[in-house]
């Protein structure tokens, strides 16, 4: 959902820019947040979205630029600010010796919240993450998908407007990611505002409105998944494997059609992409793709049409060399 | 046009210019978190000074009483050593709690970074922290002094008054061994600083027998240390020698210390947490 023009700003950042001595982890980025939207930073490793989201976060000071939550100045205002935040760092820090209902009650108490308030939303929450039969038990030996409802049951115990996760799913198992999104999908329909960091595409496509790509500490697309996927990539993707004795042959005999005068003839395509073991094929037909390949007499061993990701995006975005 | 929403000022606005009402919040984790290792905490805390003052005092003792000297003031070697001990576990105390937990605070455990995700700064975190050592200073010296009586090695009543010495000389420790401990990464320097500066302090500060039996050159260094100003005190308490000029050039030192110590604690706590 793109912002509409009457929604609530909740974040707004301009020239919003981090330095850790020389070295610049974010780098003059804009962007804005309204309410009730789920927002997305991706990025490589090392893009800066941790960076962005510990700023936001008020517990990293920025270097310059401007930044404003809540209406308010993070520097000045941060004991306010982080009141009505929720946080979902990246590692989970909770008290391994105490139990599920200890950490709540615990982290409650930082935000000065009576006792008996506590004790309720604990319980209504370890409902909601499905751990209230494990309430009494030791977070020790719990496993890392629960431990990760844990920390968000915890990061909702001040009834936050704004929830941050800084990678909320990383390392879970297909299962325990799945829950994970299903609880935050139930979040954003109550209206809480999300913002989260992935590498992960699936992840960003299903639970993001819009989202920022990251690299190298700068914003290099902005838009919804669709408009993402529109923009930056075409509607399918034609993967070709060949024989590896063919494979080089059979990439250069395709590129060569790229380049012709009768490109859209030969091969209806708008990008090659020649990888060690696959050639992909960025086309708006992924069948008319496959069919006039065949009529310049290549045979591939296995032939795939789908349609784009946001995954194609990011890797044309942001290259597939490792980012650290 | 969109509009910047501008967020009403809420309690927590008032609270974090109330300089203890996050603290305590900190104060709060601690104490919950002692709930679950107190009953050993305090059964070492009785054994310890019991140990001690049965084996150096009592037993040592008797050996040490039959040559005994001017220099211990004439007194048995047991209410002797007995306030040295006393401060000197004040010490230890003060090292134990500023250096594991600290570092397990930002490194195993990662509560103080959960802290600061809440309306907490990180010099709420180190005061709550810092309230919590004072704390436990205060339970083992307690308890350490109790001991002392039960071995009827108090000279004076004024005994009662090396108490809080005690946790002055344990907090002329703790605070800046806090404000080092946050900025560790690993706890490999920890063995290091135990063996090479607590355990000569422990041994070498008029703990076990009077600087004046030191050679001539090294009694300016004892003279320096924290821990000799906090064992002359305690012992000139509990023997009823304890004069208020000397009192207070001790009281003044272990507290330049302490403060020193807590002013560097907010700048490491800071850019530790804060980054």
């Amino acid at each position: 959902m793109p912002h509409p023009d009457h929604a609530e700003v909740l974040i707004q950042a301009s020239r919003l820019t981090k330095q850790f001595g020389d070295f610049t982890a974010v780098d003059g980025i804009d962007f804005r947040i309204t309410r009730g939207e789920a927002f997305g930073f991706l990025g490589p490793n090392g893009a800066g979205k941790s960076s962005t989201m510990r700023m936001i976060g008020c517990v990293s000071p920025p270097t310059s630029g401007q930044l404003a939550i809540l209406g308010w100045d993070p520097v000045t205002q941060g004991p306010a600010i982080r009141s009505r935040l929720g946080v979902v760092p990246q590692e989970n820090t909770l008290d391994i010796e105490l139990t599920v209902r200890e950490n709540l009650l615990v982290y409650g108490r930082y935000f000065g919240l009576p006792r008996a308030v506590i004790r309720e939303r604990a319980a209504s929450l370890l409902d909601f993450v499905q751990l209230s039969d494990r309430a009494e038990d030791r977070v020790e030996p719990l496993s890392g998908g629960m431990k990760r409802r844990l920390v968000i049951a915890r990061s909702l115990i001040n009834e936050p407007d704004i929830l941050l996760l800084d990678e909320p799913t990383t390392g879970l198992d297909p299962q325990a990611r799945h829950i994970v999104w299903d609880r935050l999908f139930r979040l954003k329909q109550r209206g809480v505002t999300l913002i989260l960091t992935t590498h992960y595409m699936d992840e960003a496509e299903q639970l993001c409105d819009r989202l920022v790509v990251m690299d190298g500490g700068q914003i290099v697309a902005e838009g919804s998944p669709r408009e993402l996927i529109g923009g930056y990539s075409t509607p399918e993707v034609l993967e070709l494997r060949f024989d590896p004795a063919d494979h080089e042959q059979a990439a250069e005999k395709l590129a060569a059609q790229l380049d012709g005068p009768h490109r859209e003839e030969s091969l209806p395509a708008e990008r090659l992409e020649v990888l060690a073991d696959r050639v992909l094929i960025y086309t708006r037909d992924g069948d008319q793709a496959l069919a006039a390949a065949r009529a310049l007499g290549l045979e591939p061993v296995t032939s795939l049409a789908r349609r784009s990701t946001l995954e194609d995006v990011f890797l044309r975005l942001t290259g597939r060399q490792l980012g650290d | 046009m969109a509009v910047p929403t501008v967020a009403a000022p809420t309690a927590e606005t008032a609270a974090a210019s109330r300089p203890w009402s996050f603290a305590s919040r900190e104060l709060r984790f601690w104490l919950t978190d002692y709930r679950r290792t107190w009953r050993g905490s305090v059964i070492s805390s009785v054994l310890g000074p019991v140990l001690y003052l049965g084996a150096m005092g009592a037993g040592l003792g008797t050996l040490v009483n039959r040559h005994s000297s001017a220099s211990l003031g004439g007194v048995t070697y047991l209410a002797f050593i007995s306030p040295g001990l006393l401060a000197a576990t004040a010490m230890q105390t003060g090292f134990g709690e500023a250096m594991y937990p600290v570092l397990g605070s930002v490194k195993w455990v990662s509560n103080y970074f959960a802290a600061v995700a809440s309306p907490l700064r990180p010099a709420d975190v180190f005061r709550g922290h810092l309230m919590f050592v004072t704390l436990r200073l205060f339970m083992n010296c307690g308890i350490f002094l109790a001991v002392i009586a039960a071995f009827g090695a108090a000279r004076s009543p004024m005994v009662i008054a090396a108490l809080p010495v005690a946790v002055l000389t344990g907090l002329a420790f703790a605070p800046a061994l806090m404000a080092w401990s946050v900025t560790r990464t690993t706890d490999v320097s920890f063995s290091v600083l135990m063996r090479f500066v607590m355990v000569p302090l422990f041994l070498f500060s008029g703990t076990f027998f009077p600087v004046s039996q030191l050679p001539g050159w090294l009694q300016p260094v004892a003279y320096v240390t924290p821990l000799w100003h906090g064992v002359a005190l305690c012992r000139a308490l509990a023997l009823g020698t304890a004069d208020p000029a000397g009192a207070a050039v001790h009281v003044g030192y272990l507290l330049v210390l302490a403060l020193a110590g807590c002013a560097a604690a907010q700048v490491t706590y800071r850019r530790r947490l804060h980054e």
